[in-house]
């Protein structure tokens, strides 16, 4: 297994308190294979990446429990330098807002550039063609001629393929996207994916995507983890889980999609809000907006039941949202 | 430059029947200057480029296109919020882009808006009563002073919100009930019309279909007529009763959700379409993607001809010379049927990317 994460735990310490962002959550990830990581502003998904990555503020964040594995190492127990070295060359991220993520007064080139120079050691010169190269590799126009040019004089797909080339600069084993294509438009989102799905088979890495976007998930996506308030409530392979979920948020979130036969009727909706990592109600976080809610689920967490082989529900009642 | 349509002179196919706005010929162009002390234009962004369409009485028009394409100068135009460069905005067969004063306010009154961001939207130091009770403030003859407590307390209840919150503040509302509030304001004057700039855009996807819900549930109460825009195709598809698809400040291809989702008959909306991920691992294998070149120009350097030939799949020579027009296209004119319907292209063909 090229990414195991076992019973992660992160906190935050805020002024009003603990706030369990991550509680308990395990996922795996082989070479080649795509995971999609689904889940709703503060579910966790991107506080996960994050302490995979070691990019978390810490403080705020602490990583109260639980192990990451990347190529049989924990990766907690690594001194920070042989983590850095682990970072780039082992694995890489791509963030949502490459503008953001991009350093706006350097050149592209001297971004892309730093990667080797840094993980490297190679001079200026070679460098710069390197990022030519990557360029070419994520296909933008006249590499050579905009290798010069400052983030802000690119659009914005062409912006997250720089983003993209500086995640496979130097052909890490594992890319982490977290919602690489919410910012942009649908067909420069398809034109990104499509990359992103071609570099990953052409380079075998694992691909941890992290998204709330269903359509983008059964697109790509070979097994999917579906978190909610800090812990993942439903894991399965793709296909398994758009025909027949095992959690009713996950229910919740497909029948929540407008399809065509419902036109001119009520859209499916959860009830509800989803709950403040600060105050997770007790028993199953998911019980208030639950339409199966029973008593024990008010008062007993549920653990991550085995409803197949390689199929995980955290739900009292997988049986009956399985049969629907 | 567009060639303003004779208002209703064209032969749309689906023309409602109460019209309640009416826009042709719309435009909208911001200059581009040069020099300090004297100014001088050296260009200008189309933003929005001879629009025209009309939204009849308790109907949903929905507005698609990528961001830069123009729709949210379209909202703001019908708003009164810019002024238009040329064409008309007809309320109730009234022109009212060349209303000032107290006409305009009178007609502003029935047009309201809803935005995009309910975290930018919302004053902070407001409370929700004080926000949702402005509009009376500014048109003071829509409620009697003594009567606006009462009324703001009712609207928060349409919405879906406890009215005892009346006296809190949008900090404390999560993003979905901040777009109920910013709904109820929009409420507040009882309009005709309201104009959705991306509202739900900016909400979880638990919580988009809560207020795509109360957004319908409000239009048949209160008989409402919705301008809505929106980039989620399937989120427009539910909510509209016709549909058009702007591309660098034109809507190039209009009709009734089927013949806009189902027969397309436009490149961009075939590209637009078959570039939506569709919640179904099963359709990976079957599905026609048309992926596109490219991004899209600056409204600051439109194409010549056909505006969206530099990207088009389909291009040929006549595209850069002849400006296509929004109309039935000809092969389809004597026709029946759902491909029928208002395209502009000059090589219009159905081909259908989603099933």
């Amino acid at each position: 297994m090229l990414l195991e994460v076992r019973d992660l735990h992160v906190e935050f310490r805020t002024r009003d308190g603990a706030a369990h962002a991550v509680n308990g959550v395990t996922y795996a990830v082989d070479a080649g294979e795509t995971l999609a990581v689904l889940g709703e502003s503060g579910s966790g998904k991107s506080v996960t990446a994050q302490a995979v990555m070691g990019i978390l503020d810490m403080p705020p964040g602490r990583i109260t429990g639980g192990e990451i594995r990347f190529q049989d190492r924990d990766l907690l127990t690594l001194k920070e330098e042989e983590r850095r070295r682990v970072r780039g060359a082992g694995m890489a991220m791509i963030f949502q807002d490459a503008l953001s993520a991009l350093n706006p007064v350097l050149t592209v080139g001297d971004q892309l550039g730093e990667m080797f120079r840094v993980h490297r050691g190679m001079s200026r010169r070679a460098a710069r063609a390197e990022a030519v190269r990557l360029m070419d590799r994520v296909r933008i126009p006249a590499a050579a001629q905009r290798v010069g040019d400052y983030p802000h004089q690119f659009s914005g797909g062409m912006r997250q393929r720089i983003m993209i080339a500086m995640a496979l600069a130097l052909e890490p084993d594992l890319i982490i996207a977290d919602e690489p294509t919410t910012a942009l438009d649908v067909t420069v989102q398809a034109q990104v994916m499509d990359l992103l799905a071609e570099l990953r088979r052409e380079y075998d890495m694992g691909l941890v995507l992290i998204t709330h976007d269903l359509g983008v998930v059964a697109d790509v996506a070979d097994k999917i983890a579906v978190m909610y308030a800090g812990r993942i409530v439903e894991t399965a392979p793709v296909h398994d889980i758009y025909k027949r979920p095992a959690h009713p948020y996950t229910r919740g979130l497909l029948d929540s999609v407008p399809r065509l036969d419902r036109k001119g009727r009520e859209l499916y909706a959860i009830k509800g809000l989803p709950p403040s990592l600060r105050a997770v109600p007790p028993g199953c976080a998911f019980h208030p907006r639950c339409p199966m809610a029973r008593d024990v689920c008010r008062t007993d967490v549920p653990p991550l039941y085995e409803v197949s082989e390689d199929r995980g529900s955290a739900c009292h009642f997988w049986r009956e949202c399985l049969d629907g | 430059m567009a060639e303003p349509a004779a208002p209703g002179g064209r032969a749309s196919t689906t023309a409602p029947a109460e019209p309640v706005l009416e826009v042709s010929g719309l435009v909208k162009h911001y200059p581009l200057t040069q020099g300090v002390l004297f100014k001088k234009q050296v260009g200008a962004v189309r933003a929005v480029d001879g629009v025209d369409f009309v939204l009849g009485r308790g109907e949903t028009l929905g507005i698609v296109g990528e961001s830069g394409c123009g729709k949210s100068t379209v909202a703001k135009l019908l708003c009164h919020l810019e002024r238009p460069t040329a064409g008309t905005i007809r309320y109730r067969g009234e022109d009212v882009t060349r209303l000032s004063g107290r006409a305009l306010k009178a007609v502003r009154r029935n047009v309201q808006m809803v935005f995009q961001d309910p975290y930018t939207s919302l004053n902070p130091r407001m409370t929700v009563g004080d926000i949702v009770g402005e509009p009376y403030e500014i048109h003071p003859e829509a409620a009697p002073k003594g009567d606006r407590r009462r009324r703001v307390r009712e609207l928060l209840d349409v919405v879906g919100l406890d009215p005892d919150y009346v006296n809190r503040y949008p900090h404390q509302f999560s993003g979905g009930q901040r777009q109920r509030i910013g709904i109820a304001r929009g409420l507040a004057l009882r309009p005709e019309v309201i104009v959705a700039d991306e509202p739900v855009s900016a909400l979880d996807v638990s919580v988009q279909a809560q207020v795509i819900n109360l957004m319908e549930r409000l239009q048949d109460e209160f008989d409402l007529s919705y301008v809505f825009i929106a980039h989620d195709l399937s989120i427009v598809r539910h909510i509209s009763d016709r549909v058009g698809v702007m591309y660098l400040g034109r809507i190039v291809e209009t009709g009734t959700d089927t013949e806009i989702y189902e027969h397309p008959t436009h490149p961009y909306t075939q590209a637009l379409l078959s570039a939506v991920p569709v919640p179904d691992p099963e359709a990976r294998a079957h599905r026609d993607r048309i992926i596109l070149s490219g991004d899209v120009p600056s409204p600051a350097a439109v194409p010549s001809g056909c505006r969206f030939r530099t990207r088009c799949f389909k291009a040929r020579e006549r595209c850069a010379l002849e400006v296509p027009e929004l109309a039935v296209p000809a092969e389809f004119r004597h026709q029946q049927g759902p491909a029928a319907h208002d395209s502009a292209c000059l090589f219009a063909a159905e081909r259908q990317v989603v099933r």
